[in-house]
């Protein structure tokens, strides 16, 4: 453990957070454009991969997880991994492709 | 306990365990909406074409507007943390106020799309919903609880923020002790990350 690091500052800067706000609000502006076109079947494919690069962005920098160290990392990927895997189940059993 | 006096009190504290614990609250949180957001998937599968019928009731103008709201409100989150780290008090009481207001905001806008939906009697267990397909029924019922459960927690979200705001004003946050700010943030922020998943799967699918 990096016992010396534990008081000092770390945080990114007002800039930083502000340009990740600005990317969201355009992910934003993106996800409802994109809602407008039919893609079929690959329109909720679109939406959850918008929406999954917004969360990326509020998980490495709003919550700080860039600059955690790596148990913060593994843990927050094993809790995701997990909720995959139900889905995943889940899909085993209802959809018969 | 130490009789020494010229020994610096020794304060012990764990930042990194306080957050590691946010943390694995918000994962018993992801379990919660986990379980909701399985059962969205299962019955959307299964009842595609009435959710489209059903989602074209929602207003996805209020909906990109509210989602605009609650990343705002995270920016400000985020920005209260960093103004207090750099030693201003005062803009950071300022963040924290002005992500209230953003919950706020956020809230009042639900009502009005709640009130609308009850007004045109899509409320649960209403006569003209229950006419409706069994898929609509579905839709409406997800509806009402994920985002009645996201708005408790964006209510809880406001009222821990305001506990922060006391505690920045009494010193008990302060520039070198500030988890307990980061912990609101967290819960604050994952709030958010819900909303970011809620507003496409419920309002743009027509």
């Amino acid at each position: 453990m990096e016992g010396k690091d534990k008081h000092t500052i770390h945080n990114h800067s007002y800039t930083a957070y502000i340009i990740v706000w600005l990317a969201l609000l355009t992910f934003t502006a993106i996800t409802v454009a994109v809602a407008g076109i039919n893609f079929g079947n690959s329109t909720i494919a679109i939406a959850l991969i918008i929406a999954s690069i917004k969360t990326y962005l509020v998980l490495t920098i709003f919550m700080h997880l860039k600059l955690e160290n790596k148990t913060f990392k593994i843990f927050v990927i094993i809790a995701i991994f997990f909720l995959v895997i139900s889905f995943i189940l889940l899909f085993s059993d209802y959809s018969n492709i | 306990m130490s009789s020494e006096g010229n020994v610096a009190v020794h304060v012990h504290r764990d930042d990194e365990a306080s957050k590691l614990g946010m943390w694995l609250f918000l994962f018993t949180e992801l379990t919660l909406f986990g379980g909701l957001f399985l059962m969205y998937s299962v019955y959307r599968y299964t009842h595609q074409a009435d959710f489209h019928l059903a989602a074209q009731n929602m207003n996805t103008f209020i909906g990109a507007l509210n989602t605009a709201i609650l990343l705002t409100s995270s920016l400000t989150m985020a920005l209260s943390i960093t103004a207090l780290q750099r030693g201003s008090k005062k803009l950071s009481l300022s963040f924290q106020a002005i992500t209230i207001f953003f919950g706020l905001i956020f809230l009042v806008n639900k009502y009005f799309e709640w009130s609308h939906e009850f007004h045109i009697g899509n409320f649960p267990g209403s006569e003209s919903l229950l006419n409706k397909s069994q898929g609509e029924i579905l839709f409406f019922g997800l509806y009402y609880v994920m985002t009645g459960l996201h708005g408790l927690h964006v209510i809880i979200g406001m009222a821990v923020i305001a506990v922060m705001m006391k505690f920045t004003i009494n010193n008990v946050i302060t520039r070198t002790n500030y988890v307990k700010l980061e912990a609101a943030g967290l819960y604050w922020h994952l709030v958010d990350v819900i909303w970011i998943f809620l507003f496409p799967l419920f309002y743009l699918i027509s």
